[in-house]
């Protein structure tokens, strides 16, 4: 018996399937069962926003993790699986809260966050900082490093302030973005200046102008 | 320089790297129904030990290792259930789209003997050494090599296209 058609050989590896279509199926499959008998520690997915594509990781205890793409995806993983456990799974189930509300943020239609956050990988003074960060500044307001500090009662730890704001483990959710310098200008930020501009810029267009907030914050405070 | 120390990668990424691989072992040593079962349940298994698994061991043969075991559970899983052998369709004799032929040869590789078909998969699918499918399925390393030998000769003589695997054109 004879190939008339194509007489070129055959690697046994391509003629056995395993098609993109297949595994993409046994793969959600996977995560959906790994979630149920309790084995799937960090679950992450992507979501396009107007900053570019964000990854988002979550465990038991909740959102984890916001990444920038500037940061690299595979980076990102690595990390998580470093730091918290190597059972790292794309589970987009788990996000659909967290998901949901960010899109409704992205489109100027919310302006808190309601969703559990595991604090892990951020620890001691910069955890004290974004924690009361993550309460203390509003939308459409800004504070400065220096207020954040107070706030945080180290008024004079301005510096390791910008540090724990620079290496916010949750940023767009912990809004570190609103942490400005005292000259007005905006400050370093983990998603690069232009996504710190588009996320105050787009806090402003929502709530009216910006206000800078002085410390101790307050809802009711008078701009300064 | 040393060699930097063995990073564990993200389990996701395990999956990714080695996800088609094991797929195609469970279907040519289970057939395509029952390869979706070997495979989700190698996986989970696989996820379960993840943690405490060497950051340097052998991924991919690690990964078969486990396969094999879980073919072996389905096997016996559907014995027990009795459910009569599917049909190996009847052999083209005129070789018509490359895809046809592909289906022919995934067939003609579920009609090889157990043996024969578990060192082809082994071997050629999952890239073992002889000596590690010998290991995996408990017989000598000579055996297999002839079994894996034995298994290539039927196919090619079905499918003269056949690559010989080690890299020479038949």
């Amino acid at each position: 018996m004879t190939h008339a058609v194509d007489p070129a050989r055959v690697s046994l590896r391509d003629a056995v399937p395993a098609s993109t279509d297949d595994l993409t199926r046994l793969r959600a499959s996977l995560a959906a069962r790994a979630s149920t008998e309790d084995l799937l520690d960090v679950a992450y997915r992507d979501l396009d926003t107007p900053v570019g594509r964000l990854l988002l990781a979550a465990t038991d205890g909740g959102l984890v993790r916001v990444a920038f793409d500037g940061e690299g995806e595979d980076r990102v993983l690595q990390e998580l699986s470093d730091r918290i456990s190597p059972r790292v799974l794309h589970a987009p189930a788990r996000l659909d809260a967290v998901a949901r509300q960010l899109d409704e943020y992205f489109a100027g239609r919310r302006r808190t966050f309601d969703v559990p956050l595991d604090w892990q990988l951020s620890s001691g003074f910069r955890r004290s900082v974004l924690t009361h960060l993550a309460t203390g500044v509003d939308y459409g307001h800004t504070a400065t490093y220096a207020a954040l500090a107070t706030l945080a009662g180290s008024p004079r730890a301005v510096r390791a302030v910008g540090t724990a704001c620079a290496t916010n483990p949750i940023p767009v959710v912990v809004p570190c973005h609103r942490v400005v310098r005292s000259d007005g200008t905006m400050g370093r930020y983990r998603g690069g200046s232009e996504a710190k501009r588009t996320l105050l810029d787009l806090e402003t267009a929502a709530a009216g102008p910006v206000r800078v907030q002085a410390a101790p914050v307050g809802r009711d405070d008078p701009p300064v | 320089m040393p060699d930097p120390p063995p990073v564990k990668l993200p389990f996701e990424t395990v999956v990714a790297t080695h996800g088609a691989t094991v797929l195609r072992v469970c279907r040519a040593v289970l057939g395509p129904v029952d390869a979706d079962d070997a495979w989700s349940e190698t996986f989970l298994s696989a996820l379960r030990a993840y943690p405490a698994l060497p950051a340097d061991a052998n991924l991919e043969a690690w990964l078969v290792t486990i396969a094999h075991r879980k073919a072996i559970d389905v096997t016996r899983a559907t014995a027990r259930r009795a459910i009569p052998v599917a049909e190996i369709p009847e052999r083209r004799h005129t070789a018509a789209s490359a895809n046809d032929r592909d289906l022919d040869l995934v067939a003609a590789v579920a009609a090889l003997p157990p043996r024969q078909r578990e060192a082809v998969a082994y071997r050629y699918l999952a890239g073992l050494t002889h000596a590690e499918v010998a290991e995996l399925v408990g017989r000598r390393p000579d055996a297999v090599r002839r079994a894996a030998a034995d298994g290539m000769a039927t196919l090619r003589r079905t499918y003269p296209g056949l690559a010989d695997e080690d890299g020479a054109t038949p």
